[in-house]
């Protein structure tokens, strides 16, 4: 029960939240719910193993998987944004499929691989300032200082350029982006698009770098349902979406430690002497994701903060006149 | 009313094509349109189920061949299909009533496991006797599955109703918890030998199934199909008639078409939401009871292949009717039954996800049409 | 009124010339002539459905007309999209804003504009947008988000994109309709400094009052005619502009009988209540119906009605004052119990909230008495009476469609609005609030309905109808009072259209009861 070792693995496994949530992020405040996201990091993370592991090369995997993604998230924004099908159906309808086809191809893959197939990396110099260094920059596979990039590189995005202007309009009064002259159906396009290539980078990062190897459905075990309640936790903001990464992350890797020692906290650890208990922390990631809701659905409601005016709404340009 | 949009596109260049595609609103709604149509996109999903199960190297009609075959060759098989289709109808139901209110349950899957548990939690706990008769014993286990599952249901709904917590997200996550509960029962407190399930149940606790009766009727030897199939129709009756012939059905129905209405009707939407996930989760509830009474006959890990999720797109696909979710159900079961053998593994999930898919991207076709339209010449 | 002989020497900066306009159904604009001076401040003055936004609209690039000429300093134009006619110096500003709620003043008058391509120099922006407003009197604050600011100050966000954009020909659709007294006068100073900088405005309104105040030269459209082209102020009247706005009342051969009204069945003391933007909607509204009698709210839609109406019925928050049914205390309780008490309620809104689109004739039928007998038994709903009641019901309204069976959705306007008085009507209800009830029905239904309430009334129903045709009023009220802003500003005794119109357009109050203390 190491904190530095906690925080660490937690910065690890969170990257893989992180890249997530943010997809789900851009993909949100565009106006779309995409609920396919545990399908389409699955997806992800089984194309990027089968394809490094034939090719030997792992950003070639990682390239595959996110544009793998992409497509699925693509037919699910055709039939939500063209047709007008309900999201949420949409959504789910795109998790059986992503789950059903990773499963499917990725028949017969070899399970191997408890190596990284990715470079890890330790950054010298800055891997020395005490506590921080040894929690985020020693050691850690090259996946999470992309990460580490990804977070502000995202908000400058979204808060200080042109399109991520557009990208905010188009979310919250698609009627008001149209009237000044966006096109609203092309920027949501894209921007599911854009949810499904981090999704997919999200799943090559669990089977490349974090959970090296396939593992069925348990290579994710729900993190993308958990990615999608940290949007809501996130405020739709990616330093957000970082802490509540991050904290889960670090949560999955106490899960597993606090098992272990016999004491906890000079106390006697019922973790250990009572092995069953454990099914009670296995939980706590989702019982967190409701509470994470709970608070951030009040928060809302208080800040006049929230989703963009127009998630999940399919934008019909209306009547107009009367 | 629609105003004509702003400009047609314009044809460019030299040859112009007289006529223009035009997608208008459909203003009726032809007879069987809808039936047909989902019969159109269940065959273009199986179509595509084919292409991605040859590109796999697989054979896909052997495979939808074995499926046929292995799913209703013959009354044995039938009769298995029976047995998977009933926890299917229910966990079906479940999910019709609480779309018909828009509310998005997706934790069938975990109020199945709950009711589940609570069915053997009376048994295992000694609450029910074991000297105690048939009826009894199953009525009770009966009304703890409900109870357990309603409960299940109940905290994402309190949570919608009155926190406006999305319950898509909460229902999936509730999932994951139920599973860990009853996985801390099976490993932990009732854990038989050290194995993944419990003891097996007395015999009052378990469905009378067919092959009971084989002495009398020797053709029903070895068909498994039990009591929670009459449940499992029972339920439907009920559903139905709750929807259509009853007072509440009806606000249930106006909220899920339109909560205005209803509030401009006086509906109370707070109280109907609670209620009606409450409903839903019981009905997933008596489909895991119905697992444990009429087929493992204990509690144990994986009861269930993914029943909760299924039953989204059962009650997709029979419109939220509660009637057609029998024979939809029968269909799947058979889907399930039949896929346990098939390679890859994955491939009943991909088609179901096909056709849920294909389902929802038909349903434009119910609301739009396309019609071909002379287009005087420019001026 | 004297015609104004044109400056020939300027050439006019708009010229739009036998304007037609066809919706489905409807004639919006009827060889309508509009110019518009450089420097000028040109009022359009009419009712609702007057054809004044229709008009404009297509000067906007919104829609093309039909028929008819524009011309921009003599040089014949047509425009494609609201893009074209903002490159041209052409720009509208509506009655509901296109601004985005969370995002700063400047990055809303960014939106949709070629520059900056990439990089938001957000505080460079900011000095430029602070300065720009100054040039105009327009005091803004760049940074701040648009949900944080007043609607006075949101519609100079809207001033101020048209103006960054280059506009030259402001178009302004009931720019007071949402404002303040205070900020009306902020508004126009505004605009006289801008038709000081050689801007031209158009500003469309139905209020004479400030029409008269900010106004160069009006012209009145009535159904989609001009009944007044381009007079100035100074040499009419406001009665004149009042009667060429409403015109005269057709009297329908209504044969109203005496009235006797009978015991007081809805007080409305001092209400108050907010709109949907938590703005004040009604202010201190007080009113009295009682039964065997028509109250008629004369006024253009959009100034409390629609709030008094929910307020009655249970379907919104009254923030101050009292409101008692048969002298029950009835003030915020649920809609549940006014429906109970026997309030019927025909809503606004056919689409959105009086009936469920996708559900079946019968179910939109039953919505107010599934919980009673002979509808219900018990728990369940007696499908057969259901039927049986809708299919008479069907006929008695002469509802057209197929059958009972088929959805709400696929039924025409009228239709609708037949279903939902069948529904409403067939209550005999003690109190009725009508909104609107002929709004969309032809002729001869129009008559059917009218015909339908006086039976009511005769029956003694207490009936409280909101209208914005005043002929229809004028026919069937026993009583009118005059809604404006949000307040009763009179009722009235002699029955003189213009008087009325006056009143409905802020030019006028009654000194009577039903103004509040």
């Amino acid at each position: 029960m190491d904190p530095v070792v906690i925080l660490h693995a937690g910065v690890a496994s969170g990257t893989v939240l992180l890249f997530a949530t943010i997809g789900e992020i851009l993909a949100e405040r565009s106006g779309v719910l995409n609920l396919g996201v545990e399908g389409m990091m699955l997806i992800g993370a089984m194309s990027a193993f089968s394809v490094t592991v034939s090719t030997g090369n792992g950003w070639l995997g990682l390239l595959v998987a996110m544009l793998a993604a992409g497509m699925l998230a693509l037919l699910h924004g055709l039939v939500t944004i063209h047709f007008q099908a309900d999201q949420v159906v949409s959504g789910l309808a795109l998790t059986f499929l992503g789950v059903g086809l990773s499963l499917v191809l990725g028949e017969g893959l070899n399970k191997a691989g408890a190596i990284s197939l990715l470079p890890v990396v330790t950054i010298p110099m800055i891997s020395a300032i005490p506590i921080l260094g040894p929690i985020l920059f020693t050691h850690q596979s090259v996946m999470v200082y992309i990460g580490y990039l990804l977070v502000p590189a995202v908000w400058f995005y979204i808060h200080r350029t042109r399109q991520g202007l557009d990208l905010r309009a188009v979310g919250e009064n698609p009627t008001a982006a149209d009237a000044m002259g966006l096109s609203v159906q092309r920027l949501r396009y894209f921007y599911v698009w854009v949810g499904g290539l981090l999704a997919g980078l999200a799943g090559g990062t669990i089977s490349l770098a974090i959970s090296p190897g396939w593992f069925s459905e348990l290579t994710t075990s729900g993190q993308g349902w958990i990615a999608i309640g940290l949007v809501i936790f996130a405020q739709w903001d990616p330093f957000r979406a970082a802490l509540g990464s991050y904290a889960f992350g670090a949560l999955r890797r106490t899960i597993l430690d606090i098992q272990g020692p016999q004491t906890l906290f000079t106390l006697r650890n019922p973790f250990f002497y009572n092995p069953y208990l454990g099914f009670f922390l296995q939980m706590l990631p989702y019982a967190f994701t409701i509470g994470v809701l709970v608070l951030g659905s009040r928060a809302a409601q208080r800040k006049h903060l929230g989703a963009p005016a127009a998630l999940g709404l399919p934008y019909v340009r209306g009547e107009r006149g009367h | 009313m629609t105003t004509p949009p702003l400009d047609g596109p314009r044809p460019k260049g030299r040859l112009r094509w007289p006529f223009t595609l035009r997608i208008e609103t459909r203003l009726d709604s032809p007879r069987g349109l809808a039936t047909w149509v989902s019969i159109g996109a269940i065959g273009v999903a199986l179509l595509l189920g084919a292409l991605v199960l040859r590109l796999v190297g697989g054979d896909p009609w052997q495979a939808y061949g074995h499926i046929a075959r292995a799913a209703f060759g013959d009354l044995g098989v039938f009769s298995d299909t029976l047995v998977k289709a009933t926890p299917l109808i229910l966990v079906g139901l479940a999910c019709s009533v609480a779309f018909r209110m828009k509310l998005w349950n997706i934790g069938a899957e975990g109020q199945f496991y709950m009711g589940a548990l609570g069915a053997s939690v009376v048994i295992l706990s000694g609450l029910v006797p074991e000297s105690a008769s048939r009826p009894v014993t199953l009525t009770v286990m009966l009304l703890a599955g409900m109870l357990f599952g309603a409960l299940w249901g109940l905290i994402p709904g309190w949570l919608r109703a009155r926190l406006q917590v999305n319950e898509i997200i909460t229902t999936l996550m509730m999932n994951y918890i139920a599973i860990a509960f009853v996985n801390f029962f099976v490993f932990g407190v009732w854990s038989e030998g050290g194995f993944q399930m419990t003891a097996t149940f007395q015999r009052s606790a378990w469905f009378p199934r067919l092959s009971d009766f084989a002495d009398q009727w020797p053709g029903l030897r070895g068909l498994t199909t039990h009591f929670g199939l009459v449940l499992g129709v029972i339920a439907s009756a009920i559903v139905w008639f709750l929807l259509y012939r009853s007072r509440w059905g009806y606000e249930i129905r106006l909220v899920g078409d339109n909560p205005k209405a209803a509030e401009y009707a006086g509906v109370n939407i707070t109280r109907n939401t609670i209620l009606v996930m409450m409903v839903s989760g019981a009905l997933a509830g008596v489909a895991g009871m119905s697992e444990i009474s009429g087929v493992v006959h204990r509690l144990q890990t994986a009861i269930s292949p993914g029943y909760g999720f299924t039953g989204i797109i059962i009650a997709w696909l029979a419109k939220l009717n509660p009637i057609m979710v029998v024979p939809v159900s029968i269909l799947f079961g058979g889907l399930i039954l039949a896929g346990r053998e098939i390679q890859p593994a994955g491939v009943p999930r991909l088609i179901q996800g096909i056709i849920l898919f294909m389902l929802i991207a038909s349903e434009v076709l119910l609301r739009y049409r396309i019609r071909l339209v002379r287009v005087a010449a420019e001026g | 009124m004297e015609r104004i002989p044109p400056m020939t020497a300027v050439p006019l900066a708009v010229e739009m010339r036998g304007i037609v306009k066809r919706f489905p159904g409807v004639l919006a604009n009827d060889q309508a002539d509009f110019d518009l001076r450089r420097g000028e401040i040109h009022a359009l003055l009419g009712e609702n459905g007057a054809g004044k936004t229709t008009l404009m609209s297509m000067l906007a690039g919104l829609y093309k007309p039909d028929a008819g000429t524009i011309r921009l300093r003599d040089e014949t134009v047509s425009f494609r999209s609201p893009r074209d006619a903002i490159a041209r110096g052409l720009g509208m500003i509506h009655q509901h804003f296109t601004l985005i709620g969370p995002q700063t003043v400047t990055e809303n008058i960014l939106l949709g504009m070629d520059e900056p391509r990439f990089l938001l120099k957000l505080r460079d922006y900011d000095r430029s947008m602070a300065e720009l407003g100054e040039r105009f009197g327009l005091q803004i604050t760049p940074t701040a988000k648009i949900w944080q600011l007043s609607v006075g100050e949101q519609q100079r966000v809207e001033i101020l994109k048209m103006l960054y954009r280059g506009v030259n020909v402001l178009i302004m659709d009931e720019p007071t309709a949402v404002l303040a007294p205070q900020e009306v006068e902020e508004l126009f100073k505004t605009l006289r400094a801008m038709a000081g900088e050689g801007k031209s405005i158009v500003f469309i309104s139905h209020k004479l009052q400030e029409v008269m105040a900010i106004a160069d030269r009006v012209t009145v459209l009535r159904q989609g005619r001009v009944t007044a082209p381009g007079i100035l102020p100074a040499a009419t009247t406001k009665e004149d502009l009042a009667r060429l706005m409403v015109g005269r009342p057709v009297l329908f051969a209504v044969d109203r009988k005496p009235v006797h009204p009978g015991e007081v069945v809805l007080e409305l003391d001092r209400v108050c209540a907010d709109n949907d933007r938590g703005l004040p909607a009604l202010q201190r509204v007080s009113l009295t119906v009682r039964s065997g009698e028509i109250v008629g709210v004369a006024g253009v839609a959009g100034n409390g009605q629609r709030e008094m109406a929910d307020v009655i019925t249970g379907l919104r928050r009254c923030t101050e004052g009292r409101i008692r049914v048969h002298g029950e205390e009835v003030t915020n309780r649920p809609a549940l119990r006014m429906i109970q008490i026997g309030v019927s309620h025909i809503p606004e809104d056919r689409t959105h909230v009086g009936t469920a689109p996708n559900l079946s004739l019968t179910d939109n039928l039953i919505m107010k008495t599934y919980r009673e007998p002979p509808l219900a038994k018990g728990f369940t709903l007696d499908h057969k009476a259901a039927r049986r009641k809708s299919v008479s019901l069907k006929a008695e309204y002469a509802i057209q469609a197929p059958n009972v069976e088929v959805p709400t959705r696929q039924l025409s306007g009228g239709n609708l609005q037949r279903v939902i008085l069948a529904r409403e009507l067939s209550l005999k209800p003690r109190l009725l609030i009508a909104m609107q009830p002929t709004r969309g029905l032809d002729v001869g239904a129009i008559e059917g309905v009218q015909r339908l309430l006086l039976d009511q009334r005769d029956a003694g129903a207490a009936i409280l109808m909101v209208s914005e045709e005043l002929e229809e009023i004028l026919a069937l009220s026993d009583r009118i009072v005059v809604m404006y802003e949000g307040e009763i500003v009179g009722e009235v005794q002699e029955r003189d259209p213009a008087l009325i119109g006056m009143m409905m357009t802020g030019g006028k109050r009654a000194p009577s009861e039903g103004r509040a203390a």
